[in-house]
């Protein structure tokens, strides 16, 4: 990343791996397990919030210096819901079927956790550049993480990816089925999010050994 | 000016509320149009859909009729819009734009509601769609169920506002909608409709005459609530279903 400071680079990648918002600060773990049933869902999730979060980064990170520090979580929410809401409209106008598919996400996007952490905690002391930086990267180390385990949900719960039947058909026992593999329902079910997230914490910090509090 | 000033904190909240809002109310005003007729183009694109005007190409797809030509195939194949009220039965060129919901609200404070039905034909054959609305699990539900005259269902098709991606949202989905065609709302003589049934050993629904569609797993209450709401309809049209049936 030559346009990037070693700093700046930091910003973007360390979300990604040693400072996970979900494998590793456990935030935004509500929206991970409700919507990774599907690949797809998972993937639609993780764009709306990278662009949710750089943009809301970017405007908090403007505003830093004249927000009231009494009323500053108000006006997070403010921020948030605004962006969303202008978002939503555009595409009920513009993209109609679009905006079908994103409806659901709207709500979670208001209530995601990480976002107005990063804006609590980042975007409130930082400049623009790095504000948005930490936005985009925050937003996809959280992005991966939920395309991962929609990746699993979706090819062990259902048997597909993307919809695509990729195991066989279940019904006429074509494909694996036809060796007596059978789709496990349990991975349709939200625990299993959570037992999907666990491992990949277990994977993760048994690779880095760093990452494990002293007790 | 001191920003912990408790003045400041006011007049910033003000500040922000008024931006906000103006732009946001700006957007609304200034979409709506453009919104409303997206609206409107769906809902005939639904109705076309349940009556099996539409452009399915394979076996998972659900295309509809594009919105450029909507208008008017809905002119082509829709016949007549009635609309039920109490025992009275009137024509309306605009039922479909009846909104549902607020005529099942009238429901609640003992008015009368004004129920409409679309009445198709396609290639001789008359198709009788009504429209649906109920619950999911987190927010509203709604479809059209297209009959013939003997009560057997030709074609369902239901959308939601918020149902769980994945699990409830796939009530939208072709495997689950294309259950219900050729299921009866007729048990015998009863109006009983269409129950959505956990392990009912006929996951592809081969068993066309047990008012029973196999389940999605995972998604209980929204499989509930459809069933809810298909009951719900069928009592609320049953007079005008009857008097079609004996005709």
């Amino acid at each position: 990343m030559a346009i990037l400071s070693k700093k700046d680079s930091k910003l973007i990648l360390d979300p990604l791996a040693d400072n996970n918002p979900i494998t590793i600060q456990v935030l935004g773990i509500c929206s991970a397990l409700a919507i990774t049933a599907e690949l797809k869902a998972s993937i639609v999730m993780a764009l709306s919030v990278v662009f949710v979060m750089g943009l809301g980064n970017v405007v908090i990170s403007l505003l830093r210096n004249v927000i009231p520090s009494k009323i500053r979580i108000i006006v997070q929410l403010v921020v948030v819901a605004a962006l969303v809401i202008v978002v939503d409209q555009v595409l009920k106008a513009y993209a109609y079927t679009l905006s079908k598919t994103l409806a659901v996400f709207v709500g979670l996007i208001i209530t995601n956790c990480i976002i107005m952490g990063r804006f609590e905690a980042f975007a409130l002391g930082n400049g623009v550049k790095r504000s948005f930086l930490d936005g985009i990267g925050n937003a996809a180390g959280y992005g991966i993480i939920l395309i991962i385990v929609g990746f699993f949900r979706e090819l062990l719960g259902s048997g597909t990816l993307l919809g695509y039947a990729v195991l066989g058909n279940p019904i006429e026992k074509t494909g694996l089925y036809a060796i007596g593999y059978e789709n496990n329902g349990f991975m349709l079910l939200s625990p299993m999010a959570l037992i999907v997230v666990g491992i990949l914490i277990w994977v993760q910090r048994s690779r880095n050994p760093a990452l494990i509090e002293e007790n | 000016m001191n920003k912990e000033n408790n003045l400041y904190t006011v007049l910033f909240a003000c500040a922000m509320v008024i931006v906000v809002g103006t732009i946001l109310a700006y957007l609304a005003s200034a979409l709506s149009g453009k919104i409303k007729e997206n609206e409107r183009f769906e809902k005939q694109q639904n109705i076309l859909y349940a009556m099996g005007v539409n452009e399915n190409e394979d076996e998972g797809s659900v295309n509809f009729v594009p919105t450029d030509v909507v208008e008017q195939e809905f002119t082509t194949y829709i016949t007549k819009q009635l609309v039920i009220e109490g025992d009275k039965i009137t024509e309306n060129d605009e039922a479909y734009l009846i909104d549902l919901k607020k005529e099942l609200d009238k429901l609640k404070n003992g008015a009368t509601p004004k129920l409409p039905v679309y009445v198709g034909d396609k290639d001789g054959e008359t198709y009788y769609i009504v429209p649906m609305y109920g619950k999911g699990l987190w927010d509203a539900i709604w479809g059209f169920m297209a009959l013939d005259k003997n009560m057997v269902v030709q074609g369902v098709y239901f959308d939601h506002k918020a149902e769980t991606p994945g699990l409830g949202a796939n009530i939208k989905q072709r495997y689950f909608m294309d259950d219900f065609t050729g299921e009866s709302i007729l048990n015998g003589s009863n109006y009983t409709g269409i129950k959505v049934i956990k392990g009912n050993n006929d996951p592809v629904n081969n068993i066309k005459d047990d008012n029973e569609v196999d389940a999605l797993a995972g998604a209980t209450i929204t499989g509930n609530g459809v069933s809810a709401m298909i009951s719900k309809t069928v009592t609320l049209y049953k007079d005008y279903f009857e008097s079609i049936r004996t005709q």
